[in-house]
């Protein structure tokens, strides 16, 4: 395996094959060409489902049983209740009760929470993971102790995965906090609230079987469907599907350190100068403390301005709520929510309208919402002298975060990276990043503390910020500074063997994790 | 015998704690925990012996838990734990920084001073990059009694290595007598301005000024000194220790102590301290310095900030101390003339230039005689608004 490596269009050595499947390399933004048909599941008949619409069994176990679990198979799961999520765990317990083996498990994202799956991991009950991997997870796939190659794929690429047939989903379970005995069910009601189920769409339309799971079982109908019973093999209802305090937790403080402050006023006055904020614009900001506060500074901005914008895409929470109640923002289109506010304004306001990866991310498909937005703001491990960018690994080589939506979001009119120049004394903008996650022609802007970088293509932005009065510098500059604070960092050295594939949105192979070789780089 | 220096636990960042213990029979060792290993293990590894050769010493085993630490703090931290460990007063000292070699005037701007606590490295890395006028490096009220000594080391290795940009660099010393000690660590790093706390006499500032001209070995040309009166003693020899010495530049006020010493409380309307801050105003701009006003402690709230700007300099004052870098671009604006003052001062300087030109001795602005002061305001403003970025360098070729 991996013996035959390919140099693809941004320099990265790849395998033709990953885990025994044929990989395409990365060929260039816009350059695979897709070919065939969609992947399509068996045909169904209502003649094998009940008659009165009561798909519920007893347990998870059950469903599982009925569903056809058996080893080698294909199980996703989703982040929607993020670090307090129970379902993934719950399902794995039941395998390992089974005593199934070499399950490739497919979920949307993993939390800290999933560590309990470390076990399974070891003993064989998951052959790999297809997903996200941070902290613990991280480590584990880090230290080469996977057995297969993980694979790291967009929210988009993820549904573009499932779509294409790349990722064949035996069994999706679904975890919602609310649902019908049909299998009707949303993320707005009940105990576990966590908005909407749009990263499940695709198991839903897909997956050969799809059971959902819940703590709060209503006689149908369950409305909104934001999950269509009529997609659903087997409903159950358990005790707790996921722990509330820690579905909406973590990210969603406004941050109070002063340089990330200070990061996020340049960005708004980068954005303010630039003309990026204007009447009718569009922006996108994650859930990061840096991020939210630059949200704020854009409604201060608008308020002084006496502008709105007409939509702003989610993850949102109470500070995005605030400005779509106060008419700052005409509509919210949610990709995940962030906190209960977020959960109230959904099931409230027409305006805060739910969205999934189809509708946003999806890159084989008629178009989508990502290229609609005027500026996204997005975050970074590492960013090179290129403007290449680095989200799932360490200047040392570990794997420690998932892709998110964002690559997806790379194809915004506008991407902007506030990052800090350096982490401690681990120099944010380098040579080369360490694994080339997103291309350098989709990245734009760079604002640090000591200075914004624009990316040579962009000679609108630049002309524009020119008389700005901003700390406009050559990436290169930024590079050096931080190398003069922190010293030039030596290099971890890595064996041969991949740890993990980054797919870009296409399903290409943009780039691999490569184990760290602890003897060589620690000497 | 063992010694430690330094800062550990789940929340320090970009500092390290360091143990050193003598050992009889074994090779000296190194061992390292750094949250950065591979990327700049080797480096601190090569950085801890060359001190340990630095200072002769064999059989040693050395701890180091690294968070990220920069190489001036490492050194810091080791030469305290290594200080403590034999007795020794030598000293370790990297390379400067060039950028920090500047000086600054006696008259300069001194809206904002950030203090910084001197043992917290951390803090000190962005500190010149929120546009303060200045940046105090604390040894005194921030810095814990066992701290003291490394952090007078930190601070010296801070005004080597940090590049605080623009910002005047200076240290708060400890009370004399013990702030002469702090001296002698400092003064030959390049510090602009000393802040010497709790000052009840002009006597402390000559004291203060031989130490610094001892250490020195000349005259003190270009190192200012900036007394804080902390009780009700300073305030009624303010104005002795204002004009104590032509190098005071600036006469600071601490209200916290100050409260304290007189036995009322802190209000928010202020009326207890109404008196000594007048009296601060007063002495300073007597004694021909710069007045300047204690620090407002409610980092959140930045509305009550804004309104005590605004009454400390309606009282006279030219500028405040931050405590957090939020505080300083309301301070500065607060500080900063305003468009009226900036359009006045510009018809002045503009009126005594052409009157230069002219040869006249005489400033006339419409019917009314200028006298020097106020041109001396003038161009004073003048420069502060082109600090604060209201007013371009080259104001007079497009106001012609």
């Amino acid at each position: 395996m991996n013996e035959d490596l390919i140099y693809n269009a941004v320099g990265r050595l790849v395998p033709s094959e990953i885990n025994g499947e044929p990989v395409v390399p990365f060929m260039g933004v816009g350059k695979y060409r897709p070919e065939g048909k969609k992947h399509a599941s068996a045909i169904p008949t209502n003649a094998d489902y009940p008659a009165d619409g009561n798909k519920q069994v007893a347990s998870l176990k059950e469903a599982l049983i009925k569903a056809g679990l058996k080893d080698g198979m294909t199980i996703s799961t989703h982040h929607h209740f993020r670090d307090g999520d129970l379902v993934a765990n719950m399902v794995f317990d039941v395998v390992k009760e089974l005593g199934v083996k070499d399950i490739r498990w497919y979920p949307s994202a993993s939390f800290p929470c999933h560590a309990h799956l470390i076990p399974y991991l070891e003993d064989g009950t998951i052959s790999h993971i297809e997903g996200s991997m941070n902290g613990p997870l991280g480590r584990f796939c880090s230290d080469g102790k996977m057995k297969k190659t993980a694979v790291l794929r967009s929210h988009g690429g993820r549904y573009q995965a499932v779509q294409d047939g790349e990722v064949k989903i035996d069994i999706a379970v679904i975890g919602a906090a609310c649902a019908d005995p049909f299998g009707n069910a949303n993320g707005l009601n009940g105990p576990s609230s966590s908005g909407l189920l749009g990263f499940a769409l695709a198991d839903s339309q897909y997956a050969n079987n799809v059971i959902v799971v819940t703590d709060n079982m209503v006689p149908f109908p369950c409305v909104p469907w934001q999950i269509q019973g009529n997609h659903v093999d087997y409903t159950v209802e358990v005790e707790k599907i996921g722990i509330p305090e820690k579905i909406v937790s973590g990210t969603t403080q406004i941050t109070k350190s002063p340089d990330r402050l200070l990061i996020a006023e340049m960005t708004a006055k980068f954005c303010e100068a630039t003309g990026i904020i204007h009447d009718g614009f569009s922006f996108q900001a994650g859930a990061g403390g840096t991020a939210l506060s630059i949200g704020i500074y854009f409604g201060e901005i608008m308020r002084r301005k006496g502008i709105k914008a007409r939509f702003a895409r989610g993850g949102s929470n109470k500070y995005l709520v605030e400005m779509l109640e106060e008419g700052l923002v005409e509509y919210i289109l949610d990709g995940q929510t962030f906190d209960l506010e977020g959960v109230r304004s959904m099931r409230d306001n027409p305006n805060h309208t739910w969205t999934s990866p189809f509708t946003s991310y999806n890159y084989h498909s008629k178009g989508n919402f990502a290229g609609l937005v005027d500026v996204v703001i997005l975050g970074a491990t590492e960013v090179d002298v290129n403007f290449n960018a680095n989200v799932v690994t360490h200047s040392d080589g570990k794997l420690l975060h998932g892709l998110g939506g964002w690559q997806n979001c790379l194809f915004s009119k506008t991407v902007i990276l506030p990052i800090p120049l350096f982490r401690d004394r681990i120099p944010v903008i380098v040579d080369e990043v360490t694994t080339l996650c997103g291309p350098g022609e989709l990245i734009d802007v760079i604002v640090t503390e000591r200075g914004i970088a624009i990316n040579p293509l962009r000679k609108d932005l630049i002309e524009k910020a020119k008389d700005s009065g901003l700390p406009i510098r050559t990436i290169e500059e930024m590079k050096e500074e931080a190398e003069r604070i922190c010293g030039k960092p030596k290099k971890p050295v890595f064996t041969d063997k991949i740890i993990a594939a980054i797919k870009w949105v296409d399903g290409t192979v943009i780039d691999v994790v490569r184990q760290v070789d602890e003897k060589k780089t620690e000497n | 015998m063992t010694a430690t220096a330094g800062n550990r636990g789940d929340s320090v960042r970009s500092d390290c704690f360091v143990q050193i213990a003598k050992t009889e029979h074994h090779a000296t060792e190194i061992r390292l925990l750094s949250k950065v290993e591979s990327l700049f293990g080797d480096s601190i590894r090569e950085l801890c012996h060359e001190v340990l050769t630095h200072y002769n010493l064999r059989n040693v085993l050395v701890e180091i838990e690294d968070k990220g630490a920069l190489p001036f703090v490492i050194a810091a931290r080791l030469e305290a734990a290594i200080r403590r460990l034999t007795g020794t007063d030598e000293s370790f000292l990297l390379p400067i920084e060039t950028k920090n070699l500047h000086r600054t005037g006696r008259d300069r701007t001194r809206r904002t001073r950030l203090y910084l606590p001197g043992n917290n490295p951390k803090l000190m890395l962005n500190a010149g990059i929120y546009g303060s006028d200045g940046i105090i490096l604390d040894l005194e009220d921030s810095v814990a009694p066992d701290k003291k000594a490394e952090a007078r080391l930190l601070v010296r290795n801070a005004l080597r290595a940090v590049d605080f940009g623009d910002a005047e660099r200076m240290v708060r010393i400890n009370q004399l007598p013990a702030g002469l000690e702090d001296l002698d660590a400092i003064v030959p790093e390049q510090v602009n301005l000393i802040l010497i706390p709790k000052c009840e006499s002009a006597q402390q500032i000559i004291q203060a000024e031989e130490r610094i001209e001892k250490i020195l070995g000349r005259e003190n040309t270009d190192i200012y000194l900036m007394p804080i009166i902390e009780s009700a003693l300073g305030v009624v020899k303010a104005y002795e220790i204002a004009s104590a010495l032509p190098n005071v530049a600036a006469l600071a006020i601490g209200l916290e102590d100050y409260t304290a010493d007189l036995g009322a409380q802190r209000t928010a309307e202020g009326r207890e301290s109404f008196y000594a801050r007048s009296a601060v105003v007063n002495a300073a701009r007597a004694a021909g310095i710069q007045p300047i006003d204690s620090v407002f402690s409610e980092i959140d709230d930045m509305e009550a900030l804004r309104s005590n700007v605004l009454e400390s300099k309606a009282l006279g004052f030219a500028g405040m101390g931050c405590i957090h870098p939020r505080q300083v671009p309301v301070i500065n604006e607060g500080f900063s003339p305003d468009e009226q003052e900036i359009e006045k001062a510009k018809r002045i300087v503009i009126a005594f230039k052409q009157a230069q030109e002219k040869g006249l001795g005489v400033v006339a602005l419409g019917s009314k005689m200028i006298d020097a002061p106020v041109v001396k305001r003038a161009v004073h403003t003048i420069e502060l608004a082109i600090q604060s970025g209201k007013l371009s360098t080259n104001w007079r070729e497009n106001h012609e």
